[in-house]
């Protein structure tokens, strides 16, 4: 469903990803892996729209959006729940939730996809008043979870969702991505987390200095010396 | 020791002073602070989300003035009136509901009943026609907050992405080339306004003993109305929530589907309105407008702004209305020192910059990272 071909981002004399190609097919889980500074939020944001200085080609459905504007790519179908959370400290929850509905204009599909993020993350329906800035940070993460899911995506990008949690929450997080991917969503997930994230995604890229160093299926990476080495800590 | 207080006391106006003459001066003062309220709530809320100080702001208020007098005084030909009606509502429909969807049958049928009116007021219709009062202030208010749109649309739009400073040079400039625009197009002569009859005449309360100008009570009746809509809007509906979220984080809200552009002129279109209302209501309450007019007020809501804590918009009201009590009853008090009137607004300002910049509703909620 996505194709990425080629990809460069560049921060003014910074060249952060190099040419980097990867595809995700409808309907699965895909994980980017890598060290601090590889490249990883770079490549999604330049999905999103977000960065401006980018070269290469990003095709969803065979249609380029490659420089298009963030809120135009909200409403091909893709959405992006960015790094660090990124919640909107001063607005309640349930108004961080509408707002990423924003792009949608039919309510009963609103109020459904509302239903469906608050059984997934029963905490926030006991927090719909309070202020997202006064939330913990775990609630925040499912917060930020579910408000890239009320844009209905067809692609969901989670940048980092575990970061910061307790180990159960971690494990809850990603029992839920699988929920949410055996919903028809497909995901792409960067994760500092190799272990959980490569044992749930069907495929996976790892990254090195902006570029692609290895992939391959989760499984089989999962397995592999040299990942075990560097990024599973074994 | 108290004695400094007591010839304070003597030497002002207060030992003479009877209720009829507190209750006018109250009036004033809710009046004066209501106006600068309006101006100072269009200042917080760009700066809020763009941090810029939109200098052009008090000659938008200016340019309210200039319109109602011409749609009543002067009369512009009434065709170009509904003409900035038609245009002010396609864009705001545009701004909130997307410029390539059809708007609703009401609307289309405002939109094509104004140019059709403006035919007919154009070639028509009497020469000494004059538009009534309350579509005079449909009309200026629409125009006023067009202009607004396009000041951000020429002036700030094309350097969102430059430093903050250059937005601000270009400011200035816009500013300077409204208020000279103006002095050709109008000329720099005062020009007296009309003022309906039924505002000027006193109203005698209290078996005549306190009289009140109807006008006093209209501002700030007027006033409350369009604050209260102004909070529905921003609270209440979808553009609202956006520009809540505009303010504090660009970039995500962008991620959620908001486009930022339409967002912020819809703010510029709500804050122009507010302040051409104001101008408005200003040039009925002292009934001459020239082409300079916005730039004291201007200022001083803009202290008034800064003095609320800007970014909220409660505070920019309440920093009005109290800028305008102050500044009343230094002049009721002590009518020797009114000639100090403006200085002892920017001494406010110096004062607040120096030991509370954030203002008094300015305090920010932490962000957790
Ligand atoms: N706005 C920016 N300006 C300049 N350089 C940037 C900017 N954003 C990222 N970079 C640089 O680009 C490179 C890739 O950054 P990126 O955020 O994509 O890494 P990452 O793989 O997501 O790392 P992490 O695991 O730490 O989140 C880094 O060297 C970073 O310093
Ligand atoms: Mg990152």
């Amino acid at each position: 469903m996505l194709e990425i071909n080629d990809l460069h981002v560049y921060y003014g004399g910074i060249h952060a990803v190099k040419g980097i190609s990867l595809s995700i097919p409808q309907g699965q889980i895909v994980t980017l892996i890598g060290a601090n500074g590889a490249g990883k939020s770079s490549t999604v944001r330049a999905v999103a729209g977000l960065a401006r200085n980018t070269r290469g080609s990003i095709l969803l459905n065979k249609a380029t959006i490659l420089g298009r504007d963030p809120e135009e790519i909200v409403r091909a179908g893709i959405a992006l729940s960015p790094e660090g959370r990124r919640i909107l400290p001063h607005l309640t929850v349930e108004e961080n939730l509408r707002l990423g509905a924003y792009a949608r204009n039919d309510k009963p599909g609103i109020t459904r996809d509302l239903e469906w993020v608050y059984s997934l993350f029963p905490r926030l329906r006991e927090r719909l008043w309070q202020k997202g800035g006064t939330l913990s940070g775990g609630e925040q993460q499912m917060l930020a979870v579910g408000r890239a899911l009320m844009s209905s995506p067809d692609l969901l990008m989670l940048d980092e969702p575990s970061l910061g949690l307790a180990p159960l929450l971690v494990r809850e997080i990603f029992s839920i991505i699988r929920q949410i991917n055996s919903q028809g969503k497909t995901v792409l997930l960067i994760e500092q987390n190799a272990f959980a994230a490569l044992s749930i995604s069907n495929y996976a890229y790892i990254l090195e200095t902006g570029k692609i160093a290895l992939h391959g299926p989760g499984q089989e990476l999962l397995h592999n010396p040299q990942v075990k080495e560097a990024y599973l800590g074994a | 020791m108290f004695d400094w207080l007591h010839s304070l006391y003597q030497t002002s106006a207060l030992p003479g002073m009877n209720l009829s003459q507190l209750v006018q001066h109250g009036f004033n003062a809710l009046t004066l602070g209501s106006l600068y309220g309006l101006i100072a709530i269009g200042y917080t809320m760009v700066y809020g989300i763009l941090r810029l100080i939109n200098f052009a702001h008090g000659d938008i208020f200016m340019l309210g003035a200039y319109f109602v007098f011409f749609t009543t005084v002067a009369f512009m030909p009434a065709g170009v009136a509904c003409f900035f009606i038609a245009a002010a509502f396609y864009v705001i429909h545009g701004i909130v509901r997307g410029f390539r969807r059809r708007p609703p049958l009401p609307v289309l049928g405002l939109l094509l009943l104004f140019p059709v009116c403006g035919l007919y007021f154009t070639f028509l219709a009497p020469a000494s026609f004059q538009l009534p009062w309350p579509l005079a202030l449909i009309t200026a208010i629409a125009a006023a907050s067009f202009c607004g749109i396009v000041v951000d649309r020429i002036a700030y739009r094309p350097l969102r992405a430059a430093p903050r400073i250059s937005a601000l040079i270009s400011a200035i400039g816009i500013s300077f080339f409204i208020e000279s625009l103006s002095v050709v197009l109008f000329t720099g002569l005062p020009r007296p306004v009309l003022q309906p009859d039924w505002l000027m005449t006193p109203m005698l309360l209290a078996e005549g003993s306190v009289r009140i100008l109807p006008l006093s009570l209209v501002v700030p009746a007027i006033t409350l109305v369009l604050v209260l809509g102004l909070l529905f809007i921003i609270n209440r509906t979808k553009p609202g929530l956006a520009m809540r979220a505009i303010s504090r984080d660009i970039e995500t809200t962008r991620l959620m589907g908001v486009s930022v552009d339409k967002i912020i002129a819809l703010t510029f279109a709500l804050g122009s309105a507010l302040a051409a209302a104001s101008g408005i209501m200003w040039a009925l309450r002292y009934p001459q407008i020239h082409p300079y007019m916005g730039i004291t007020p201007g200022l001083k809501a803009f202290i008034a702004a800064v003095f609320g804590g800007i970014g909220s918009i409660h505070g920019a009201m309440i920093g009005g209305l109290i800028l305008g009590a102050m500044e009343i009853i230094i002049i009721a008090v002590y009518p020797q020192l009114s000639g100090y009137r403006d200085a002892f607004a920017f001494t406010l300002l110096i004062l607040i910059l120096l030991f509370k910049p954030t203002g008094l509703m300015g305090a920010k909620l932490e962000d957790k990272i």
